[in-house]
């Protein structure tokens, strides 16, 4: 279980504050959206929960399945199941994606104090997500995230969620930069991943991306707070009305 | 990429300061006293059991040197090198000539083992596929112990030996082709050691023969104080191909140890030499105490039509390395190639490249360099690609890519472009990069440690001239580059 509380939280390097307290549950098995305008603190707040070091967490504490994420290594998070997919996936020259893949799954294996894969465990695994996802064989040869299309980024950043079967899944705007085909692909992968042991945080501008992933809470975020909480409903209130009446709400 | 896995485990078994391969064997050696002058270099020639030639050769080469200055233009600083403070002859006392692998002191195939060779023949039989066979030419300090697979090799005409050996057994083969791509007064280095050289390997492939195996020489720098001068040659008859791996350790030392080698590589019509360089010596502390000097000479002579030389080299270790494996495209259609890697870390300097001398027409070369400095070290690229007037239609291709990890190492490039022909084309491409935060940040969000992001990018930037290593030596590759990289982050 996921439990945010009072989460304070600003750029460390000029100390703008962004989160200015964010209390959040998210129990096992709940899909939780995040929505809110440009610049309401959405993103950081992801990459808080995954432990980039630009931002300072100046009040509040994040608990995870009863520990404080906060006293944990970006790769020490990883490993104890919490998953960012990327908004903008960066790219690693000259390392194939499959590589990646293999070195990411057995660092977290490790971590945990398991055995690593063999490589024909390891293949399988691959190739039943990646075709699911319309990954082909040629693409895992590529270079990770060089020159592929803004599809195949974030259908990327999913099979590495399947892959490594996270148990807290925050997805960044998985929907920027996808057509409607590939947000269908990219949303049945989420789905065939929700399950009872399995939260997701889904951060999103549009309401666009709750029709095919429909989630159990929405909350609406606007200067770094928490302003409105409500069900899938919500979001079609939003998506007809936009934010404005929250956003002076807030104000 | 379980090899990266097994490289960060590695790393943490050791630190910073328990250079890996920093053990000292202890044997007793048999030592000419220090210091250099004629007397030594008769000493060494009489140990060798040397044709008179070969003496006045090396007299000849030190008379020569005696009047030299050294180079002062490479981007690297050290004090002042004192060549009469240094032992130019030492040899494990049990040395002499052993027959067979039963005769060789057990302590020194031990040193062997923890290195990693495979020095025992059946091992090499029972473990790794015919077509993947290394004979390995060992050098302990100065002088080569042991040859395996001779036999084999003798079937198929090629001479794999030491050039001591070579010198007893084929003078008229050294006499020939010695000193005739890197001659006696080449520069400083070259010179010192054409008086003084102690051992180094001897390959002749005949007329149309394909080496039926890898070959390889690991090189051992033992004994405290003891300068190391090889001394390669390598001569591809005809039609002959021969691909040759050198490898380099040397245990820790506080003092540092000068090491200046020479290597002449000689390719006739249509033959080809791959030569493969993995050098890992000892860089020198965290506070940049010790490590070796490496000031070497390889240059290869495409001398015949068609012919190709390729260098590829993974450079880690070393405090100072001063090294430009070369290519003369003297026949027509002749090619040359240089792949490197070399990885500064700590106090580490290198000025390194290539020199691509077009003389022939038709001929082509293509230079990949990559550079990867961290802590404080400083790593230079130092390449020279000519055209002569008869090279028409000389083609070069060159890249130089640079990854610069910390805010306090130095990446330099430095080339130099000389075309006398109309008709010659060359390319040079130059990046520099660093490792950014956000991609640290994504490879530790998917659950890898700084260690191992690190090693998987560098591994990613170096990839290109890792494909150009033999199989073996790949792996190894890559491990000796994130050992080397070790602590530069964080």
């Amino acid at each position: 279980m996921l439990e945010i509380k009072n989460l304070h939280a600003r750029i460390a390097e000029d100390g703008t504050e962004i989160l200015r307290g964010i209390d959040l549950v998210v129990k096992p098995g709940e899909v939780h959206a995040i929505m809110g305008p440009n610049g309401s603190g959405k993103s950081t707040l992801s990459y808080i929960l995954a432990g980039k070091d630009d931002y300072e967490v100046t009040e509040g504490d994040i608990v995870y399945n009863g520990q404080s994420l906060l006293e944990l290594a970006p790769d020490e998070r990883a490993a104890a199941g919490v998953f960012l997919a990327f908004q903008y996936p960066i790219e690693i020259p000259g390392v194939a994606t499959m590589t990646f893949l293999k070195t990411a799954l057995n660092a977290q294996r490790k971590a945990r104090g398991e055995e690593e894969l063999s490589t024909p465990e390891f293949m399988k695994r691959v190739k039943d997500k990646a075709g699911e996802l319309q990954i082909t064989m040629d693409m895992l040869k590529r270079p990770l995230n060089v020159g592929f299309s803004g599809g195949e980024k974030k259908r990327a950043e999913i099979l590495q969620m399947a892959l490594l079967q996270p148990s807290l899944c925050v997805l960044d705007e998985t929907d920027s930069g996808l057509d409607i085909d590939a947000l269908k692909v990219v949303s049945d992968g989420v789905n065939r991943l929700r399950g009872p042991d399995r939260s997701f945080v889904v951060i999103t501008h549009y309401q666009r991306l709750l029709d095919h992933i429909v989630p159990d809470v929405v909350h609406v975020l606007s200067k770094g707070r928490i302003v409105k909480t409500g069900g899938p409903e919500l979001a079609l209130e939003l998506e007809k009305n936009g934010y404005a009446d929250f956003v002076d709400a807030a104000a | 990429m379980p090899a990266v896995q097994e490289t960060i485990d590695r790393v943490r078994s050791i630190d910073v300061d328990q250079y890996k391969y920093g053990f000292i064997t202890d044997i007793e050696s048999d030592k000419a006293p220090k210091g250099l002058n004629e007397d030594i270099i008769r000493f060494i020639s009489a140990k060798k059991e040397e044709p008179e030639w070969m003496l006045e050769w090396r007299l000849e080469a030190y008379r020569r040197w005696l009047t030299m200055t050294e180079p002062t233009w490479a981007r690297v600083e050290y004090p002042k090198i004192d060549f009469n403070d240094i032992y130019y002859y030492s040899a494990p006392k049990s040395a002499p000539g052993p027959k067979s692998l039963d005769e060789v002191d057990p302590e020194l195939l031990a040193t062997y083992e923890k290195l990693g060779i495979p020095l025992r023949e059946q091992e090499i039989l029972a473990g790794v596929e015919p077509k993947n066979r290394v004979a390995v030419d060992a050098v302990f300090d100065s002088v080569s112990v042991v040859t395996t697979f001779k036999e084999e090799l003798k079937k198929a005409g090629v001479i794999f030996c030491s050039i001591s050996e070579a010198l007893r057994e084929h003078p008229e083969l050294v006499k020939k082709y010695l000193g005739s791509v890197v001659p006696v007064t080449d520069n400083f280095y070259a010179t010192l050691n054409s008086a003084v050289f102690t051992d180094g390997s001897f390959v002749y492939v005949p007329e149309g023969v394909r080496c039926p195996m890898e070959l390889s020489t690991y090189f051992r720098i033992n004994e405290k104080n003891t300068g190391q001068f090889e001394r390669t040659l390598i001569i591809a008859e005809k039609g002959a191909y021969v691909s040759y791996l050198e490898g380099c350790t040397a245990p820790q030392r506080d003092e540092n140890q000068l090491h200046a080698a020479v290597v002449e590589l000689i390719a006739l019509d249509d033959a080809e030499i791959k030569y493969s360089t993995v050098q890992n010596w000892f860089p020198g502390d965290k506070e940049g105490k010790g490590g070796i000097y490496n000031f070497v000479t390889k240059r290869g002579d495409c001398r015949g039509k068609n012919s190709k030389i390729s260098w590829t080299q993974v450079e880690t270790g070393s405090a100072i390395t001063w090294k430009y494996p070369s290519c003369i495209l003297r026949g027509d259609n002749s090619r040359g190639e240089f792949y490197s890697i070399a990885v500064s870390n700590g106090y580490q300097q290198i000025d390194s490249g290539t020199k691509m001398i077009h003389l022939g027409k038709n001929t082509s070369s293509r230079i990949i360099s990559k550079g990867i400095s961290a802590g404080k070290s400083q790593n230079t690229y130092r390449g020279l690609v000519s055209a002569h007037r008869k090279a028409s239609n000389a083609r070069n291709f060159t890249q130089c890519d640079s990854l610069l990890i910390g805010q306090d190492c130095g990446a330099h490039t430095v080339p130099y472009i000389e075309s006398k022909n109309a008709t010659a084309v060359f390319e040079h491409e130059a990046t520099t990069s660093k490792i950014s935060d956000d991609q640290m940040f994504y490879c530790q969000q998917r659950g890898l440690s700084d260690e191992e992001a690190v090693a998987l990018i560098v591994n990613g930037f170096v990839k290109d001239v890792i494909q150009q290593l033999p199989m073996e030596f790949a792996v190894e590759a890559q491990k000796l580059i994130s050992i080397s990289l070790e602590g530069s982050v964080g």
